[in-house]
């Protein structure tokens, strides 16, 4: 075991893993946490928290996965390069590890300027890639990026993001061997709707070997209407949603669209469960975290494995 | 060559209202070429603070000066006589130049008249695009030319990030992925090689003030004196 973390025990023997998403509050209320936390309590096997998503300013994500630990959850401690300078990172990856985390995503962040403080300075001391070899030597040579020694070291499981959509779509593989190179563990994909496109990215991370080395945990998010799809659709960079996502979301009825949606979603699910190379399914259910209990049902995902 | 532009008209006033005799001194090398602080664009300025500060009755008596370039000592000598008649000195050089202007000149305080804004290429008339941030660790060799701490919105070393959007930046769409500008150079070139390994950390060596020493010179022994020492 590189890190010992719950996840990690649930991919090595072998399940296929199941994680949601919290998206920390912008408020000091624990409470809030607690009770988003309490719709994944037991139908998922770890819980992202978000880290200034969006470039918005909200709880920190440490402190939010710490609520985690404390409620029995286990938290994916997002940590984003847009906001710390080296030291910052190190600092909080030496704190989050003593504090019981034991997960961590490595995330460039979004830019600055898409958030509520547009005229902050980024700081981008190190990028993703950079990151992701910082945790692996703090974890496996007990060294700071320094070269100095850690007492102790911080023993994370290392996740970082994928995007198999953006162009060139020829390079995107490429990007996830790099990441791998630099010593990722998992890999949580972006939101998934073209699911061509997404097999065949896979197709190429199985050829290269990519997926002996890291587990893919494919990126779900539910749509809840059509405007939701669209905006996914032309306002989020990287997204491929196929127009007959939306032509069959359309077509669901008045009031039933969330519920074609979450169907949508659920018949993805099953059959990322067949798709060879796919270890698991990292849900984002925005906003939604009540939905979670009954897309995990409807998906066939319950119970979530006990490992020890 | 190094861009700036000019302060909102307010700003400058208000940096020069407790002041009856200012010297503004342009200069001839950039900010000239870049249509901001240049023989022309002195005269144009000291127009319109003469004016604001007539309707204001509180006139200002205004000289103009333009050498050829405020960062060079050779240069500057020519103001040596000139200064002392006035209560303060405006400059419209770049940040460096302002700087060797106020070294040069200590009990007259030195104010900009332009924001200087980079270095940067001239695309069309008027319109310049920042290239260099001189971060002193250069890395166009492996990166097809295309500067990703410049063009990469988040000075990324090993891009894209999740923001690319089919060749723009997230920030907006009009902005380039300089990674994907990237690939595509290296793709032409057959060198996509180059960004398959992962660029580790960079050094950085834009934090502190830096100093340069070509080679076959040396650094003085003894500091270089100031105008007033």
């Amino acid at each position: 075991m590189k890190s010992g973390s719950h996840l990690e025990k649930v991919l090595t023997a072998g399940h296929f893993a199941f994680t949601a998403e919290l998206e920390p509050p912008r408020g000091t209320s624990a409470d809030e946490v607690r009770k988003r936390a309490s719709y994944l309590k037991e139908n998922v096997d770890a819980v992202n928290l978000t880290d200034n998503q969006t470039a918005v300013v909200r709880m920190s994500s440490w402190a939010a996965s710490m609520i985690l630990l404390q409620e029995g959850l286990e938290p994916n401690f997002q940590m984003v390069c847009r906001d710390r300078n080296r030291l910052a990172m190190q600092a909080d990856i030496l704190g989050a590890y003593a504090l019981g985390i034991r997960n961590m995503l490595c995330l460039s962040g979004a830019h600055q300027q898409l958030g509520d403080h547009p005229t902050a300075k980024g700081v981008f001391d190190i990028d993703s890639m950079q990151l992701i070899s910082l945790v692996k030597g703090m974890r496996d040579e007990g060294k700071f990026m320094c070269g100095g020694d850690i007492e102790e070291p911080p023993r994370m499981f290392i996740g970082a993001a994928a995007n198999p959509f953006a162009e060139p779509f020829e390079w995107r593989v490429h990007r996830l061997a790099k990441k791998v190179k630099a010593g990722v563990d998992f890999i949580q994909t972006q939101c998934i709707y073209n699911m061509d496109k997404f097999r065949k990215w896979v197709k190429q991370a199985n050829d290269m070997g990519l997926t002996e080395k890291v587990y893919i945990l494919a990126g779900v998010t539910p749509l809840k209407s059509v405007d939701m799809a669209r905006y996914m659709k032309t306002e989020v960079p990287g997204m491929d949603v196929p127009e007959e996502i939306i032509t069959r979301l359309q077509g669901a009825g008045k009031g039933k669209v969330a519920d074609e949606g979450i169907k949508i979603a659920c018949e993805q699910i099953e059959e990322l469960k067949e798709m060879e190379g796919v270890a698991g399914v990292h849900l984002m259910a925005i906003e939604w975290e009540h939905k979670v209990p009954e897309i995990a049902e409807k998906a066939n995902v319950l119970p979530r494995p006990q490992v020890d | 060559m190094i861009v700036a532009k000019r302060k909102p008209f307010a700003e400058i006033k208000n940096l020069l209202k407790n002041y009856q005799k200012v010297l503004n001194v342009g200069c001839g090398t950039c900010v000239a070429v870049c249509l901001v602080g240049g023989e022309k664009e002195v005269d144009v300025l000291n127009a319109e603070v003469d004016m604001a500060r007539r309707l204001e009755n509180n006139p200002i008596e205004l000289g103009a000066r333009t050498v050829e370039r405020q960062c060079d000592r050779e240069y500057l000598a020519e103001l040596d006589d000139l200064v002392e008649d006035y209560d303060a000195i405006l400059s419209m050089a770049c940040g460096v130049g302002i700087q060797f202007l106020a070294e040069r000149f200590p009990s007259t305080p030195v104010f900009p008249a332009v924001d200087t804004s980079g270095l940067a290429v001239n695309q069309a008339v008027g319109w310049y695009e920042e290239r260099c941030r001189s971060c002193s660790s250069c890395v166009l060799g492996l990166t097809g030319g295309i500067c990703p701490v410049t063009m990469c919105a988040k000075g990324l070393y090993n891009g894209p990030c999740g923001g690319t959007n089919l060749g723009s930046c997230e920030i907006n769409t009009e902005q380039d992925c300089a990674w994907y500008l990237i690939y595509e150079r290296l793709e032409r070139q057959g060198r996509l090689d180059c960004i398959l390994e992962i660029t580790p950390a960079v050094d950085w060596h834009n934090q502190v003030p830096r100093t340069l020493v070509q080679p076959g010179y040396k650094k003085p022994e003894k500091r270089v004196p100031k105008n007033d020492e």
